[in-house]
């Protein structure tokens, strides 16, 4: 039997970063390593600084000081912040994948369900009509979107929908690290429960490395491996996602915990 | 060959910062080990903390002091202090784990859920799902459940898909949380079945059973849990 | 009336420190081929969409011994045309011509005329939306960074869409080139049988939108390319048909409509061109008609 041990290197480093708003803390002193096909749940209530975080792991945002560096496909770690923005940019577009929690900020609206997968593609320079269709067409299938929808614009598709052809549209370019921001936020149990397991075997089968940042522990439970818990900027609790969940140690992470409503 | 499993001196406390940081000590001391082939039972009454010392051993808990040594990958390990990262490699290729309740992913149907620990060492769908199929016949799961998400299932089903979870792989470590709890006799008798060929096959077993009649069958030796109360140890 | 008596406008309209901002503007643009400078536009005595940007430029680069030729559409005799041509023989007292040979400066709203353009001539593009990312990306200072970091994967989404939608790419106007390798660039109104004469022409090409604030350039010989995949290479219009009174071939037509039971005629759009044609003996198959 393999037991693998491809990925004995973090693919991300974050070291002691921090961002500050004027004198309020969005998130201080967050240090963690991020492995290849390991899932990272951010946990913690509004305002708790997970997004913060998230946007200054992503390039999205500027962190006030720390470090953020990246395995690049060559094997050399890149500090994220050293890099010139047209590198950052090729980055978000080939290796890296930001799931937002309304799809109609990661979707173009206006353009058909193809050409948001494709954009990626002609983005690197895929040139090639029929291959572009058929691979976005091949995408739409593995999100259980129908082929038949290829042509027609996310306008009218619904909440379910759109977020699937959101993760297709990220996925698309083979990325290993993709960032999720509530990727079920705004949607129904039922759709909620199809799209965690839509983005769990996708995950396993690509191997993906993934940021998670969720309010929902259950979502948490469900993708991700490892934790971490934040409240008020800082990482109060991190660890194995069951241990947490199952023997919290933090007053707030019990809090947290023991505050899920049980069906 | 080194023992697969030790554990020396770990203790436990809960302390519960919602009830004003009261702490509920669990167990202290708790020393044991498991050989290969040897299948240990964890006795003792309801509370004693037979269920915490199973979920340290497979690090769902975490533990104050001690050591969980485990022989995994060539070397030894201790699961108190292992990374998260090496808790799960140790969990997938060393401790395998049968527990109470089967916690039911959407939409997966029971069969992969079965095969879902042998995939994951990288073993093919079409075997895993065989190998997988073979269990589940044995345990005389009904195949028209098989293609379907276990959520649904009564609790003996649940608890037959759990054990076929926990079987599938060769592991060298297994542990058990009161596998039979909701069985009939036909199919406690195939659990202890496969059970018997798990110490054949020189697996170190670590369960918990309430049912005597099965515990007799199974047990090598009883591993009294009451010696590791906190009284015990102040006193 | 003598000119002594009343105040005059200056040279071409515009006070000489406007048209040296402005010429400063066309320099970087053909310093940049393709890139689009910023400019501070001014008022004109004419509607924005009626070629302010042009006007601003051809009265930036025109001297006193220019020839200017002015079309809209192909026509040098349509409103536009006339009124821009009349504009500047007021304001500049230059002479004008619509031939193409003739004219050193060529200002246009949609067309490059048939008849390849000369080293020496300048042509000058009347340009509404000078931003080709526009359609997919409303945001200027995401357009600008696509531009600087030469991303333009956008603009094949929308020949994407073209082919999806219609099964090839409909774009038929405005159909963006890459200049130079580098920028893309929007050529304006003008129809994509015509992109192919941008390509390695010995003109200067100067574009100017006047709303929109912004001047570039194509400088003589460089490189022009049309987007494409490679599954459906660029293409001109073709025209089943050629011109009904000049009989030209590989020219562009305009549809003339003759009567309202269905009459109809295809016609060269380059006026000039057609009637050079004609004068040269060429005839098409309604050219009796038309001479009645």
């Amino acid at each position: 039997m393999t037991t693998s041990r491809s990925g004995d290197e973090p693919l991300l480093k974050v070291s002691s970063v921090s961002k500050y708003y004027g004198t309020r803390i969005g998130c201080e002193n967050v240090s963690f390593e991020l492995w290849p096909g390991e899932v990272l749940a951010v946990v913690g209530e509004s305002g708790s600084g997970k997004t913060t975080l998230l946007n200054c792991l992503s390039t999205r945002l500027m962190p006030t000081s720390g470090t953020v560096s990246y395995r690049m496909r060559d094997g050399i770690f890149r500090d994220l912040y050293r890099m010139s923005e047209a590198e950052r940019r090729f980055l978000m577009r080939t290796d890296w994948g930001f799931v937002h929690q309304n799809p109609a900020d990661g979707l173009r609206m206006t353009v058909s369900a193809g050409a948001n997968v494709g954009e990626r593609l002609m983005a690197i320079g895929d040139r090639h009509y029929g291959n572009i269709r058929a691979t976005a067409s091949d995408w739409l299938g593995r999100v259980e979107i129908p082929g038949d929808r290829i042509d027609d614009e996310p306008r009218a598709f619904s909440g379910g929908m759109r977020q699937r052809l959101q993760i297709a549209r990220n996925l698309v370019t083979g990325p290993r690290l993709v960032f999720m921001d509530e990727p079920t936020g705004g949607l129904d149990v039922s759709v909620q429960a199809r799209l965690l397991d839509l983005l769990r075997g996708l995950v396993h089968d690509m191997g993906l490395a993934a940021i998670v940042v969720t309010h929902d522990l259950a979502v948490a439970r469900l993708l991700s491996h490892r934790m971490i818990v934040m409240k008020d900027g800082h990482v109060v609790e991190t660890g194995l996602t069951d241990r947490i969940l199952d023997d919290p140690h933090a007053p707030y992470t019990q809090l947290l915990v023991s505050s899920i409503l049980q069906v | 060959m080194p023992t697969p499993l030790v554990v020396s001196e770990v203790a436990k406390t809960f302390t519960m910062h919602l009830r004003g940081g009261v702490r509920l000590p669990v167990v202290v001391n708790v020393s044991f080990s498991v050989g290969a082939g040897e299948c240990a039972v964890l006795g003792g009454p309801s509370g004693a903390g037979k269920s915490s010392i199973l979920k340290m051993v497979y690090g769902n808990y975490s533990a104050d002091e001690g050591q969980i040594i485990i022989k995994h990958d060539h070397g030894l390990i201790d699961l108190v202090t292992a990374t998260p990262r090496t808790v799960l490699a140790v969990r997938r290729d060393t401790i395998g784990y049968v527990s109470q309740f089967l916690r039911t992913v959407p939409r997966v149907p029971a069969i992969d859920v079965v095969a879902e620990p042998l995939s994951a060492r990288g073993v093919s769908t079409t075997e895993a799902r065989d190998r997988a199929a073979a269990l589940l016949s044995r345990l005389n799961l009904p195949e028209r459940l098989w293609s379907l998400p276990p959520a649904t299932f009564s609790g003996g089903e649940q608890q037959r898909v759990n054990i076929a979870r926990g079987f599938i792989t060769n592991h060298p470590i297994l542990l058990l949380d009161e596998p039979t709890a909701s069985l009939d006799k036909t199919n406690r008798e195939v659990v202890i079945e496969m059970i018997d060929e798990k110490k054949k096959a020189g697996t170190a077993l670590l369960g918990i059973f309430h049912d005597q009649e099965v515990r007799e069958a199974v047990a090598d030796r009883i591993i009294d849990v009451t010696q590791f109360a906190p009284g015990k140890a102040a006193a | 009336m003598s000119t002594e008596t009343i105040a005059r406008y200056n040279f071409a309209y515009l006070d000489e420190q406007t048209k040296r901002m402005i010429r400063r503007a066309i320099l970087k643009g053909i310093a940049i081929p393709g890139y689009q400078v910023p400019f501070a536009s001014r008022e004109m005595p004419m509607p924005y969409g009626w070629g302010t940007g042009g006007v601003q430029v051809t009265a930036s680069v025109i001297g006193p011994g220019d020839v200017l030729k002015v079309i809209d559409q192909g026509a040098d005799d349509t409103t536009n045309a006339v009124s821009i041509r009349a504009f500047f023989q007021k304001v500049a007292e230059i002479a004008v011509t619509t031939h193409t040979g003739e004219a050193t400066i060529i200002q246009t709203r949609h067309r490059i005329p048939e008849k390849p353009l000369q080293e020496g001539q300048i042509l000058v593009y009347q340009v509404p939306i000078p931003e080709p990312l526009r359609f997919l990306e409303p945001r200027e200072t995401e357009t600008r960074k696509m531009h600087a970091l030469e991303e333009y994967g956008l603009m094949h989404v929308k020949l994407y869409e073209d082919i999806a939608k219609h099964g090839h790419i409909a774009t038929t106007y405005a159909y963006p080139v890459k200049v130079e390798g580098r920028y893309v660039m929007d050529p304006s109104p003008t129809p994509k049988f015509d992109n192919p004469k941008m390509h390695m022409s010995p003109a200067l090409q100067l574009f100017g939108a006047g709303r929109e604030k912004r001047i570039y350039a194509i400088p003589p010989y460089t490189r022009v390319e049309s987007l494409d995949f490679e599954d459906h290479p660029f293409e001109i219009q073709k025209f089943d048909q050629p011109c009904a009174l000049c009989g030209g071939t590989d020219v562009y037509l305009d549809e003339v409509i003759l009567d309202d039971r269905g009459g109809r005629m295809f016609v060269c759009s380059d006026t000039d061109h057609c009637e050079e044609r004609r004068e040269a003996g060429h005839t098409g198959h309604m050219s009796e008609e038309a001479a009645q």
